[in-house]
């Protein structure tokens, strides 16, 4: 197989989902990151001894893999895949280890409807581009606005945690459940939202984020997250 | 087996999706019309979805939530007709479209969320959703550029055309879409509506449907 290509934005939550999955199912990729707020492609300085390229929505071998424009998209097995679900259910189908769902066609029922949760009741209202979007249009309306639906979607999450628990989102499996919660609540914690009020939700994330497979796929690890280096000194 | 029971709304886009794959893998079942109005029946709900949301569907001693899950689930146990495609290629580009609606558009422009955004500005809400279906189905059209056939992803009904209908229903009748750059997506929900199964689950066919 040729080196998978995964074009991604370092804080994107979707491409932040993939990178989990790919992780877990030790897949080895190369890492190419998408400015999704840039007009131009560029090349920039990372880190002072890493240059590696750039590219921004517009870039045409980008947008020949997904004309949608969108990260994270995944070049595999000769396919351009898009979407972070229907990606990590292929990747599951195509590397069946370690699993991402349980044998169990209940549990893998309530570890799909937690993930979708997430991933169509949470996600898309506080997504970055729908935050800076509102703010625009009216001064701190999208700190709000996120702030309010992550809460709105924590309190379902909560009661659907407590019903299905183990260690895990669904019992003592890992599942597709698991690798969709850090970016969520990463993101719940820039919004302001008060954690105490979901401990089931707290707890799953602290065990998620000694994984070490997790670990690799953090934003601020990613080889496009903003550091401070001698090169910007 | 006991009949299973539907927890529904006449106009909510994820049980249409639901209905429609009930009706496809022709599994009979009860409507049950979700209505909030007494205490009793807002805890009932909510004790079956901690997320309180349409739909829920009760099947073998189980009780399911969450539309794509639930089609997932059925697609699992009820094999025929199949809802995604024996080639791994073609299932991911049916799940990615199913899930660029269902993820991408459908959640920014329910009701709930044009009301939320008419309180900032008269007019806004509607835009709003307005605009997001438009942007959603820039890219929805390009994704069936490239992988549809007669239906969404190649000849045969998938997942995907379960979730189309219900937002071009949105575009259409509540939002005012213009659907000239939208020729793929036009045909396919045409050819769509002719479907029994489809027209059954149709919003205005449903028992708690308004008359008018």
């Amino acid at each position: 197989m040729a080196k998978p290509i995964l074009y991604s934005y370092w804080r994107s939550s979707c491409s932040w989902r993939v990178r989990i999955a790919l992780s877990l199912k030790n897949i080895d990729y190369e890492y190419r990151p998408i400015d999704l707020f840039s007009e131009e492609s560029k090349v920039s300085i990372f880190q002072f001894t890493l240059r590696i390229p750039r590219f921004c929505q517009n870039d045409p071998e980008f947008v020949k893999h997904n004309p949608a424009k969108k990260v994270p998209t995944l070049v595999i097995n000769g396919l351009s895949l898009t979407e972070s679900l229907a990606i990590i259910e292929y990747l599951d189908e195509a590397f069946p280890d370690p699993p991402f769902l349980p044998k169990e066609l209940d549990q893998r029922a309530y570890s799909r409807a937690i993930a979708l949760h997430i991933v169509s009741s949470i996600q898309p209202l506080q997504a970055i581009s729908i935050h800076k979007m509102l703010n625009e249009k009216e001064k701190r309306y999208g700190d709000f606005w996120c702030n309010h639906f992550v809460n709105r979607g924590f309190k379902a999450l909560e009661e659907l945690l407590i019903k299905y628990s183990g260690k895990y989102c669904v019992g003592n499996q890992l599942t597709i459940a698991d690798i969709n919660l850090p970016s969520i609540i990463y993101n719940a914690k820039i919004y302001n939202v008060d954690m105490t009020q979901y401990p089931t939700i707290v707890r799953i994330g602290e065990t998620l984020n000694e994984h070490p497979k997790f670990k690799p796929a953090h934003p601020d690890l990613q080889p496009d997250a903003p550091k401070t280096t001698k090169a910007d000194m | 087996m006991s009949k299973p029971i539907l927890y529904s709304s006449w106009s909510s886009s994820c049980s249409s999706r639901v209905r429609i794959a009930l009706a496809l893998k022709k599994i009979d079942y009860e409507y049950h019309a979700v209505n909030l109005r007494t205490d009793e029946e807002q805890k009932d709900f909510a004790l079956n979805n901690p997320a309180k949301k349409v739909p829920i569907l009760k099947i073998n001693g189980l009780t399911l939530t969450e539309s794509m899950s639930i089609i997932e689930y059925l697609d699992e146990v009820y094999p025929n007709p199949p809802l995604l495609p024996k080639d791994p290629e073609a299932r991911a580009h049916a799940r990615a479209i199913a899930f660029h609606i269902s993820s991408n558009i459908q959640p920014l422009q329910n009701l709930a969320i044009c009301r939320k955004l008419e309180e900032i500005q008269k007019g806004y809400g509607i835009q709003w959703c307005h605009d997001v279906i438009c942007r959603g189905f820039d890219a929805l059209e390009q994704l069936l550029k490239l992988y549809s056939g007669r239906f969404c992803v190649g000849d045969r009904i998938t997942i995907a055309d379960l979730v189309l209908p219900s937002i071009v229903y949105n575009a259409t009748e509540k939002y005012n879409v213009d659907m000239g750059p939208y020729p793929i997506i036009s045909r396919i929900a045409a050819e769509l509506g002719g479907i029994p199964e489809f027209e059954a689950a149709h919003p205005s066919r449903q028992p708690d449907a308004p008359k008018n």
